[in-house]
């Protein structure tokens, strides 16, 4: 009998895995292949199996420390989503509100609008020209525009904005699952409300942390639009640096070898990752 | 009355506009067990919770050794808690969630040590110390809980539902050593149920509560065999219910006629007027049921011949649904060795007077 239904997950989902395997598996296939290839000077791309294009990143500071940069703004928007998002995810496990499920709908909505959209209505508010400096300016409070975009910090509001409800879900999850007996348990045995925040519900809800964590790394490492629009040209990223090499200078082999490095980079993450901590807690929160 | 070490005086407990807990008075003498028994919603928990700390009281006053509580926090209370789902720490091994409490009671850690290994023996689960709460079975888990609570030394143990999630073997041997360890120990415990054979058979004192009003408060016997209303004696197990009418007395006996006609006598007298309006109750147990035609010694009064209409056997009892000549059914449950009776076997019954009990008219 099991020898009967073994074929049948698979032929559940093989209409998924065809999309994914000619979708994703395919072109990513294609993106590595392309990164040994040879660009002639005349712009052909010539077949080759040949590293000089990982050579060119490594050559000099300019890209490795791009990569760096890019590190480390994906870390600053896991640190900012953090400590943003725990205080609303506790607000919703505890609260007895009836509106709860309307307030978790509510962190969700964004994603009803386009990023783009949202990306770009910050200029609205956050240009020389836009809400704030207006305002500041009608009411003689400063004399010329404050620049308050395209900078790190611009980038990073545009890349929480975007990450935080991925981190508020997995960190409300984790602090849901936790036994509500448990805080009265600690407290009853001598705890204060915050002894009691240290000792059981921080450490209970660590794996949604660095779920989180991980999703909010991972998709801010690889992200292209906040930097486009709300950053200036030296706060490019490496999703930037592809773009610009692809569609740019259409110089295919050397934008892939720019991938496959950044693809590898976050590939060692997620492994170390799934291997110190598992990766079963955010399919959790996903489903 | 000075022995309390748990007193309430008029504690009401409001959540939004739905009263709780109404007007309660409790006094808990020391080195007692006291249950508070009810179905579910009746406060029972909520009383314990407001005990603990954990609800504010929306009015009256908590007591503990004397001193008014209402306002001090609960990890102030020295008081012990087990919950239902025993609430261990997932994340901390068995020797850390005994030694939890006394973390923060400024214990030597050689200190910590000792009583957490004493804590353990008491509970009969030495050596799982480094064990996490999971690796444990839910009997042993609900043992770790009691250790973590009796290894504070705390004035008042509070139990809540502490039985129910485990199975029956499992929770009759629970309950014998919850038992046990409390009078071994001697510490006052609060023990909330809707189990009444868990109230009757470890309680010192129960107290009785329905819609958050105390109903009866008394020893296992009293509350059983002398229930003060038609609640308690439904709630604390099988009986008969028939509406009466005091007739008079007959040699020392108070007779009554029930609806039907048909007339009884119970020793059960609170001297009530002639004419008076009551509900007589009889335990299904406390009925004799035997063939019709054998003779029941000493007695000539309340003996009735009916037919068995069914009959259930249950194992250790049997439970026999008979119908009298006037259509009346009676609910009697045999314990005996054997139960000779089957559907339609012509039986009598005698209701022993002094099993009857006359309680005020459900209104």
């Amino acid at each position: 009998m099991t020898q009967e239904k073994s074929w049948k997950p698979w032929a559940l989902l093989s209409p998924a895995l065809t999309a994914v395997f000619f979708f994703l598996v395919v072109p990513t296939l294609f993106v590595i292949v392309y990164s040994f290839w040879l660009r002639a000077p005349t712009g052909q791309d010539i077949p080759a199996f040949q590293f000089s294009n990982y050579a060119k990143f490594f050559a000099d500071m300019f890209y490795p420390g791009l990569l760096i940069r890019t590190i480390r703004v994906a870390l600053e928007a896991v640190a900012l989503s953090l400590i943003m998002g725990y205080i609303p995810a506790y607000f919703f496990s505890q609260t007895k509100s009836k509106h709860k499920n309307m307030l978790i709908i509510l962190i969700l909505l964004p994603f009803w609008v386009s990023f783009i959209i949202r990306a770009m209505s910050w200029i609205n508010i956050l240009g020389d020209t836009g809400l704030i400096n207006y305002v500041l300016l009608k009411l003689h409070i400063i004399a010329n525009p404050i620049s308050m975009l395209y900078n790190e910090g611009s980038v990073l509001m545009g890349l929480v904005q975007f990450l935080l409800p991925f981190m508020i879900l997995n960190i409300y999850v984790s602090l849901e699952g936790i036994d509500k007996n448990l805080v009265p348990a600690a407290k009853s045995l001598g705890c204060t409300e915050w002894q009691a925040f240290k000792e059981v519900t921080l450490p209970l809800s660590l794996p949604g942390v660095s779920a989180g964590s991980l999703l909010v790394f991972v998709l801010a490492a690889g992200t292209y639009l906040p930097p486009m629009i709300l950053g200036g040209p030296q706060n490019a990223m490496m999703a930037n640096m592809v773009f610009k090499r692809v569609i740019g200078t259409l110089d295919w082999p050397f934008g892939s070898a720019i991938s496959v490095i950044l693809l590898v980079l976050i590939g060692l993450i997620v492994y170390a990752y799934n291997r110190y901590l598992g990766i079963s807690q955010i399919f959790k929160s996903l489903s | 009355m000075n022995n309390s070490i748990v007193q309430l005086r008029n504690v009401v407990k409001r959540f939004d506009d739905v009263l709780a807990v109404e007007k309660m008075d409790l006094d808990i003498e020391e080195g007692t067990l006291v249950t508070l028994l009810g179905p579910s919603g009746c406060g029972k928990t909520t009383i314990l919770r407001m005990i603990a700390g954990l609800e504010d009281c929306s009015e009256g006053d908590i007591y503990i050794k004397g001193k008014r509580v209402n306002d001090v926090p609960v990890h102030k209370r020295n008081l012990g808690m087990i919950f239902q789902d025993y609430a261990l720490f997932p994340h901390k091994t068995i020797y850390d969630n005994v030694a939890f409490g006394l973390k923060y009671r400024d214990v030597s850690k050689a200190e910590i040590k000792k009583r957490v290994t004493r804590a353990l023996e008491t509970v009969r689960l030495p050596g799982v110390e480094f064990r996490k709460p999971a690796q444990l079975s839910g009997g042993q888990q609900q043992r770790i809980a009691l250790a973590r609570a009796i290894v504070i030394e705390p004035d008042v143990l509070l139990m809540d539902e502490p039985l129910s999630a485990l199975d029956e073997n499992l929770r009759e041997e629970m309950r014998q050593e919850v038992d046990n360890l409390q009078s071994e120990l001697g510490i006052t415990t609060i023990f909330v149920t809707h189990d009444q054979r868990e109230a009757l058979s470890m309680s010192d004192n129960i107290i009785v509560m329905k819609d958050g009003l105390k109903q009866q408060e008394g020893g296992p016997e009293e509350v059983y065999d002398a229930p003060v209303n038609h609640f308690v004696a439904d709630f604390l197990g099988h009986c008969n219910f028939y509406a009466c009418r005091i007739l008079g007395r007959e040699n020392g006996l108070l007779k009554v006629e029930v609806a039907d006609g048909k007339t009884l006598y119970s020793e059960h007298d609170e001297g009530w007027d002639v004419g008076k309006e009551l509900e007589l109750l009889v335990r299904a147990q406390k009925i004799e049921v035997v063939a019709r035609g054998d003779t029941i010694p000493d007695t000539e009064v309340n003996i009735f011949d009916g037919i068995v209409k069914s009959r259930m056997y249950m194992g250790g009892e049997a439970w026999y649904f008979v119908e009298l000549q006037d259509g009346t059914v009676v609910h009697a449950i045999s314990i005996s060795r054997e139960f000779p009776f089957r559907d339609k076997d012509a039986v009598t019954l005698h209701i022993p007077p002094r099993h009857c009990r006359l309680i005020p008219k459900e209104t």
